[in-house]
């Protein structure tokens, strides 16, 4: 809509005025979109008012009436459609959160190991690249669940670890903590111990800037994050009460249990992206130019530091702008958690309550914006890094 | 890929919703005559109500009501094609106009008949919720249930049902919610569960689809009422009255004992009034639901009468073998009754 000031025309007739012109235009295209829109909307409005489908968001106050299988808040089935939704969608971001972080992790080293000059890792590397991204993600989820499913043994002849932790084909029950007497001074303690390691770490980085001379950092910090909270547990008594699961009638009581379903969706999720992502470190890795390396080899760093100090950092202009698509397809490939009774948000709301109460509309276009505001919010955070990182020109 | 294809209907229903003009609906006897065969949808595989057979012709007490609908619309039991759906699809389907009627062992409820835009005909089977487990568990009874591990098909009554019950029992159970009634079945024989519930009939059903069918057993507690009929959309009488006076007609004709084998007889030679009337040889009560006067002959003599129906998919004549108990006709001590046709 700029256009180049120039001379005022001498005689400026409207309809050739290129400004009006244009903004004529611009608000015809608007007032089109929001007719179409408005149409659209009252017309659907209408419609369901004709065929006599309830329609509106009242029924996220409904009592919703059915169980859940996995539920990260207190849920029972006398809660709201609304809670069902919170339910699912926590159910959606812990599988997000931790099919990220694995994938990351798996990617990293297998994209690292594809270009080791190891013959036999880079081969396996390759092997793995190969076969698990070129299978679809249904059929490795399918794959995952049902092989966990076959080898697990009933509840009652359960894998045990001492009699605290049971591995059987209903999950994996491990016990679960509850605080006790000694659990604030565990945590002032471990807080401690945090704060000293970021002081130590500012101070290691101070000195290595000024004298070059690196601080073993890693090993103190472990060091201070043992000794320190140990003490305080010497000191003040154990911090935390343990449930230890029990086996009564049919199955395990008390404690925490991991379902297969997540364990074979986060698995096949993190497995399945992962291949994707060592492609993409692979290729940020070779993007960085070869003297690079060649460089710090003759300032005399061994080849990990080699990696860690000077060729990541580079890589990861790279890396980051595909990597974010990566998380992106991870958090919507999810979804597919339906298909093997993983109680996601597409499982339970836009699966089970949108047919207990038939309003598709209104389920479907809540979970579609949900799937959006997710997916956005994981490209802001990447941008943001991504913009931290980025070259900076002097 | 069910949950995409669920999602995919829901905003087929939306647009279809969105984009038809108020006004020009168009009935959906005129849209089937147009097209020349009923779509209807049923289940993706329960044995006796609706399944594929070994040649891939689909058999089932749900699938001989659609094959009367058009036998009574064509005059032709053939003209009729199935979609098979999950319990999730199956009202999207209905409502988006994918299919004209939904004969998919689907339970009559208050806010299925009223919230949804839909419109149950009648009931083809009363059927009660019930549970079946492995015989190892040693279990006699539901109420020794506390603690199980439940598989349910997702968005049913079922699912309700189930937390009603162990909630007012004060039992505790862990839910394994799957799409389709197979992926119960396969999950109970691994044993991530440790009971299945549904519909009586399906436990039934399902249980032959099992590698030894004698270790599980159904237990005698059944603890809903489950009344199974086909739906129509709300809003078109006209479609409404054909498929509710079919299966009037089937019942009827059971009544008068009219089946397969003598339809053709007794419409020719039947002194009856009642026999008369509702074969057409009497009056034309074909011409107001606008069907054809000998609307039920053809349809007794493709499909047969209900009870020929209720033996042949899920009774004495079928692997099932279930009785006829509240399925009987309502004067031998069961709750099938039609009214009259006059």
């Amino acid at each position: 809509m700029h256009t180049p000031a120039s001379s005022p025309p001498p005689r400026a007739s409207m309809l050739n005025d290129p400004k009006v012109r244009g903004l004529v235009f611009q608000v015809l295209a608007i007032a089109t979109v929001i007719a179409i829109g408005w149409y659209l909307f009252d017309n659907t409005q209408t419609n369901l008012a004709q065929r006599g489908i309830t329609s509106g968001f009242d029924f996220l106050d409904r009592s919703a009436g059915f169980g859940i299988l996995q539920a990260l808040i207190p849920y029972t089935e006398s809660d709201t459609y609304g809670r069902v939704f919170l339910v699912g969608l926590l159910n959606t971001l812990l599988v997000a959160v931790l099919g990220i972080v694995l994938a990351t992790m798996i990617g990293f080293i297998v994209g690292i190991a594809r270009l080791s000059p190891n013959w036999l890792i880079s081969r396996l590397a390759a092997i793995y690249i190969e076969i698990f991204r070129n299978i679809p993600p249904l059929l490795q989820i399918f794959f995952w669940y049902f092989a966990v499913l076959r080898a697990m043994p009933p509840p009652r002849d359960s894998h045990a670890v001492g009699d605290a932790i049971f591995l059987n084909i209903r999950g994996l029950y491990l016990p679960s903590p509850s605080a006790a007497d000694g659990f604030w001074a565990f945590v002032t303690a471990l807080a401690l111990a945090i704060l000293a390691c970021v002081v130590l770490a500012r101070w290691a980085k101070a000195r290595r800037e000024a004298t070059g001379q690196a601080f073993p950092l890693l090993a103190a910090c472990i060091a201070l994050l043992v000794v320190v909270p140990a003490a305080a547990i010497g000191l003040a008594g154990t911090p935390l009460h343990w449930s230890v699961p029990v086996l009564t009638g049919f199955n395990f009581r008390g404690g925490w249990v991991v379902i297969p379903e997540l364990v074979a969706l986060t698995v096949a999720l993190s497995i399945y992206t992962a291949a994707f992502i060592a492609e993409i470190v692979r290729s940020g890795i070779q993007a960085v130019s070869h003297g690079q390396t060649e460089a710090a080899r003759s300032l005399g760093l061994r080849p990990g530091p080699t990696l860690r100090l000077v060729i990541l950092p580079q890589a990861m202009r790279v890396i980051i702008p595909p990597l974010t698509s990566q998380y992106l397809n991870l958090v919507k490939n999810s979804s597919l958690a339906a298909a093997i009774g993983y109680p996601d948000l597409v499982s339970v709301f836009a699966g089970t309550a949108l047919n207990q109460t038939g309003q598709a509309i209104e389920t479907i276009a809540i979970t579609m914006s949900v799937y959006l505001a997710i997916s956005l919010a994981i490209s802001i955070l990447m941008n943001i890094y991504n913009k931290r990182i980025a070259l900076v020109e002097r | 890929m069910k949950p995409v294809r669920t999602a995919a209907l829901s905003i087929l229903a939306a647009t279809t919703l969105g984009l038809s003009s108020h006004a020009s609906a168009g009935t959906t006897l005129d849209a089937v005559m147009k097209k020349g065969y009923v779509q209807c949808g049923v289940s993706d595989g329960l044995p006796g109500f609706s399944f594929t057979d070994a040649q891939g012709n689909y058999k089932g007490i749900d699938v001989d009501v659609c094959r009367a609908v058009a036998a009574a619309v064509f005059g032709d039991a053939s003209k009729v094609r199935f979609t098979p759906l999950t319990a999730k699809e199956r009202f999207t389907a209905l409502q988006s106009g994918e299919v004209d009627v939904l004969s998919r062992n689907t339970t009559w409820t208050s806010s299925r008949d009223s919230g949804m835009g839909l419109h149950f005909a009648g009931v083809t089977y009363y059927d009660g919720q019930g549970f079946l487990v492995n015989k190892k568990l040693g279990v006699k009874s539901a109420k020794e249930l506390d603690g199980a591990a439940v598989c349910i098909q997702a968005g049913t009554t079922t699912e309700l049902n189930l937390a009603d019950y162990f909630r007012s029992s004060g039992m505790k159970y862990t839910p394994i919610t799957y799409d389709k009634s197979d992926e119960t079945i396969v999950a109970l024989e691994a044993g991530r569960c440790d009971v299945l519930t549904s519909d009586q009939s399906q436990l039934y059903a399902q249980r032959i689809k099992l590698a030894n069918p004698e270790d599980y057993v159904v237990l005698p507690e059944v603890i809903s009422k489950e009344p199974l009929g086909p739906l129509v959309r709300q809003g078109d009488d006209e479609w409404f009255n054909i498929v509710r006076w079919t299966l009037f007609a089937l019942l009827n004709a059971e009544e008068a004992g009219i089946s397969s084998a003598n339809v053709e007889k007794e419409a020719a030679s039947s002194t009856n009034p009642d026999v008369r009337r509702l074969l057409g040889a009497d009056g034309d009560y074909g011409k107001d639901l606008k069907v054809s006067k000998d609307w039920v002959v053809n349809m007794v003599k493709q499909v047969g009468n209900y009870g020929e129906m209720f033996e042949r998919n899920v009774g004495m004549g079928s692997e099932l073998k279930i009785a006829r108990g509240q399925n009987a006709l309502w004067n031998a001590g069961g709750l099938q009754y039609a009214p009259p046709v006059r």
